[in-house]
């Protein structure tokens, strides 16, 4: 499969999707105008991926901010990677806040009330 | 004529001084692009890194305003069916003891009862039910056409753990006050 490694910028994260070294994050700030435009393409190779995962996917979030219309986006992406574990395949999602955030932990908290994927929290300071 | 000048002289200083004693940091009126969001909330984020304030709070004022922001640049409407500005006005202004956001912008009297329900409801619910409602929302929601997911005041009032202050003001200017 193709790469996907996009730079973010002030309003749109990093995002590396690399099924062949095994790496998925989405990272920084993610509040841009148009969030279909901006997650299209990404939602796109997730669906690809999907077809034929690996047994073990490994999702980091870090996202330092998010905006609402993006997390309505970033519940889409989980819940087809729910889909894959419905396939019987192991996802793990690596949800990281930093440790002055407590809004950020409960926005993950909330996601995995939402979908069926078991979340590992992670702290960080910086 | 010097008169006159004279007069919009003390008006400015007088507008100065209440801003500097409210400690009103921004203040703006005009059309909100995402260009606009964008040197706000960074504007806003550097001159509260230079504060004391937390790391938490800071994101907090940076996560309101955005919500707010693209409040106005996705919803706003305006007087005449020709203009398709979105335009608003846009306060920060710090408090003794919390930082007040506050923007307004023109809607049609249509969609006042629909957001007057809204925010009714939103102000209605403690912590625990606001996650529930979010959660049930963002189930429930596609994004709009607008880039919208019906999600910003019910998080707004998340973050803020206050409730929405909002005022309706009728005719030409037909304008919710969120804060």
């Amino acid at each position: 499969m193709e790469v996907i490694n996009i730079k973010g910028t002030d309003d749109t994260p990093n995002v590396i999707l690399d099924k062949a070294s095994g790496q998925f994050e989405i990272s920084g700030r993610s509040l841009p105008e148009d969030v279909n435009q901006f997650y299209e393409q990404i939602l796109d190779w997730i669906d690809a991926y999907a077809n034929d995962p690996l047994d073990r996917t490994e999702f980091n979030f870090k996202l330092e901010y998010f905006n609402t219309a993006s997390s309505k986006v970033i519940l889409d992406i989980l819940l087809k990677f729910e889909e894959i574990v419905e396939n019987g395949k192991e996802v793990i999602i690596k949800w990281h806040y930093h440790e002055d955030e407590e809004d950020m932990l409960e926005a993950g908290e909330e996601y995995s009330d939402i979908v069926e994927i078991p979340f590992d929290y992670i702290v960080y300071t910086d | 004529m010097e008169k006159e000048k004279q007069g919009f002289l003390d008006f400015a200083y007088q507008m100065y001084k209440t801003m500097k004693t409210n400690e009103i940091s921004l203040v703006y009126e005009g059309e909100v692009t995402q260009e606009i969001t964008k040197t706000f909330t960074s504007l806003t984020e550097k001159s509260l890194s230079k504060s004391a304030e937390s790391n938490a709070v800071q994101k907090k004022v940076f996560n309101v305003m955005v919500e707010c922001l693209q409040n106005i640049s996705k919803h706003a409407d305006s007087l005449t069916d020709e203009d398709e500005e979105r335009r608003g006005i846009v306060m920060v202004s710090k408090g003794d003891d919390s930082y007040n956001i506050i923007t307004g912008n023109i809607i049609k009297n249509e969609r006042v009862a629909g957001l007057q329900e809204s925010l009714e409801l939103i102000n209605s619910l403690d912590k625990a039910g606001l996650s529930t409602l979010f959660k049930q929302q963002i189930k429930e929601s596609t994004i709009s056409e607008k880039g919208g997911a019906g999600l910003g005041l019910i998080d707004i009032a998340k973050k803020t753990g206050s409730k929405l202050t909002y005022q309706l003001k009728n005719s030409t200017s037909r304008c919710p006050f969120l804060s």
